[in-house]
């Protein structure tokens, strides 16, 4: 069997004397969209933070397309297709649109490639390309989370971490950004998606944890678990 | 017609002193460039910037005088053009190589520290360079090498030194020069991004870390560059040279809009402009114009001419 895109094994981490990951253990495989699920302060953030250097833990391992990723900085991860799009978007406010897209293709230097990417990113997202010499911080919330996605697209992902991608958003920018999220994996993008709207999530993805003070409580095929009791009563707000 | 006349004097004087607060205000600027750039990047008041200045205009004294333009006693030779050259890059690579120098070892041990740690270490960090300064160089006066003779350049009713000139264009150039970078290139942005936030600037592949260090170096080799320039015009160097200098590029800074390039600039100036004029009727007040400056824009605008309230830098 070949190399999971993305391996945490048995991960704990810590802030300060908080231990905020008990020993987490999850995969994910090549073409896949996963899911992880779990209400405020579960940990979601921080597994996301720790697949991609920004914080280290202090047992257990990441790994990524094989490699121990211990000791290798963030900034060199996204060169390698680990990227992510951070909760609560991370836009620069005091950069153009097109700025902050061009931000995301730092790390790249092939300069016809970057702005095809850059063509590719308006025509996903009509409404960046008539703001492109916008501050990003004059958008609303919706047209923020498209650019932190187009953004996160421009350094060409092999593997995508989204933290939240519809916190905040009214229902048809929510199911715009899920729309988003199924074309990218269909073009051969591996995601790792946090979310607490699991219905959404559960719908849009091929398999899920959940995951509750700092622990994974539970995992499966998205489909099963959206009729699984457990999750129906703590995350769909039914039974 | 004796009104007519005083009053022409009073204006070509008036406009004599402007010209001179310019060339002043130059250097405030090329200095205060530097402190902007920290504090945008780290909310950092940089108090060792002054003694980097102090730096660079030892640094270019001395080519000229291991190469033997500086005998003792006798009169001073005019130095070839192609020792200023030298003198300039050994005075900017020398200083951005200290600037780089003092973030790593000072200042990013202590970056998740609390800013009052890292401005103590700063203030550290100042005195530690104005004693090896003394050690080094004593604490004597030095007179500056005759990299340019002094002469004066008629400008329509007034006339300015030719030091002053070369002041205003390279101290123009490249401030100009530095905003254009930071808004224009790729690196720039880079810059922008961490000054805004650094965890989200690591995610698109930004190091960080080296961008803060590129951010020193550009502030120090400026930094020299003023105090090349000064030495050009006021030849006469000592460890403390700095003090002075860099309270007021540092009040320029905050007049301007700290974490603002334009706005150093426009702070510099004024600033320059004020002390002068202020300078023509009484030398001593000249000096405490930066102070009434800082006091007022404190009061009246915190975040200075061209400064935003929220958290726009560099
Ligand atoms: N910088 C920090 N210092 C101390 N504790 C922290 C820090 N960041 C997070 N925590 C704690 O770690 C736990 C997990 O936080 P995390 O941000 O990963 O949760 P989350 O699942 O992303 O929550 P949310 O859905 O609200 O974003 C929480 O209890 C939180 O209080
Ligand atoms: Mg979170």
């Amino acid at each position: 069997m070949a190399d999971p895109v993305l391996q945490l094994a048995d991960v704990n981490v810590y802030y300060g004397a908080v231990h905020a990951l008990r020993g987490v253990s999850l995969r994910v495989d090549e073409g896949e969209v996963v899911t992880l699920i779990g209400g405020n302060g579960a940990g979601k953030t921080t597994t996301l933070a720790t697949a991609c250097g920004l914080l280290r833990p202090r047992s257990g391992t990441v790994t990524y397309r094989g490699r121990d990723l211990a000791g290798v900085p963030t900034h060199k991860l996204v060169a390698q297709g680990l990227v992510m799009a951070p909760e609560g978007r991370g836009i620069f406010p005091n950069l153009t649109v097109e700025e902050n897209l061009m931000l995301g293709a730092y790390s790249r230097r092939d300069k016809a490639g970057v702005a095809a990417d850059l063509r590719r990113g308006f025509e996903l997202f009509p409404r960046l390309a008539e703001r492109r010499k916008q501050r990003g911080g004059t958008l609303s919330g919706g047209e923020q989370q498209m650019l932190s996605i187009a953004r996160a697209l421009m350094a060409r992902p092999r593997l995508l971490l989204l933290d939240e991608p519809s916190l905040g958003l009214a229902p048809l920018v929510t199911q715009a950004i899920f729309a988003t999220i199924d074309r990218i994996n269909k073009e051969g993008v591996t995601i790792l998606l946090v979310e607490q709207n699991a219905n959404m999530a559960l719908r849009h993805s091929h398999r899920a944890y959940v995951i509750e003070t700092g622990e994974i409580q539970f995992s499966g095929p998205s489909a099963e678990l959206r009729t699984d009791p457990r999750v129906k009563a703590a995350y769909l707000g039914e039974g | 017609m004796q009104l007519l006349l005083e009053s022409g004097d009073f204006l070509a004087r008036l406009l004599q002193q402007c010209a001179n607060g310019v060339a002043k205000g130059s250097v405030y600027a090329l200095v205060a460039v530097g402190y902007t750039m920290v504090y945008g990047v780290l909310q950092l008041i940089n108090f060792a910037h002054s003694d980097v200045y102090m730096l660079g205009a030892y640094f270019s004294y001395y080519p000229a005088r291991w190469l033997g333009y500086m005998p003792d006693g006798a009169e001073k030779p005019k130095v070839p053009l192609y020792v200023l050259g030298l003198a300039f890059a050994f005075a900017v690579t020398a200083c951005a190589c200290t600037g780089m120098l003092i973030e790593r070892l000072a200042y990013r041990p202590l970056r998740n520290a609390s800013r009052l740690a890292a401005l103590i270490t700063a203030i550290g960090v100042s005195i530690f360079l104005q004693n090896a300064g003394q050690m080094v160089f004593t604490s004597e006066v030095k007179s500056f090498p005759r990299y340019v003779d002094q002469t004066s350049v008629p400008l329509g009713p007034i006339a300015v030194a030719n030091t002053s000139l070369i002041i205003v264009v390279v101290a123009a150039l490249m401030v100009g020069g530095l905003h254009l970078f930071v808004q224009r290139t790729r690196t720039g942005a880079a810059m922008r991004a961490c000054s805004h936030d650094m965890r989200t600037a690591r995610l698109m592949g930004v190091n960080v870390n080296a961008t803060i260090s590129l951010t020193f170096a550009i502030g120090s080799a400026m930094a020299a560059v003023g105090g090349m320039l000064i030495a050009m015009d006021q030849p006469r160097l000592t460890p403390t040279m700095g003090l002075l200098m860099g309270l007021k590029a540092f009040v320029a800074a905050v007049l301007g809009g700290i974490g603002s390039i334009p706005g150093a600039a426009l702070g510099g100036l004024l600033l320059g402009v004020a002390e002068s004029v202020v300078g023509t009727w009484n030398t001593t007040y000249a000096d405490a114009v930066a102070f009434v400056a800082l006091i007022v824009v404190l009061l009246v605008k915190p975040s200075g001419i061209l400064g935003k309230a929220g958290r726009e830098k560099v």
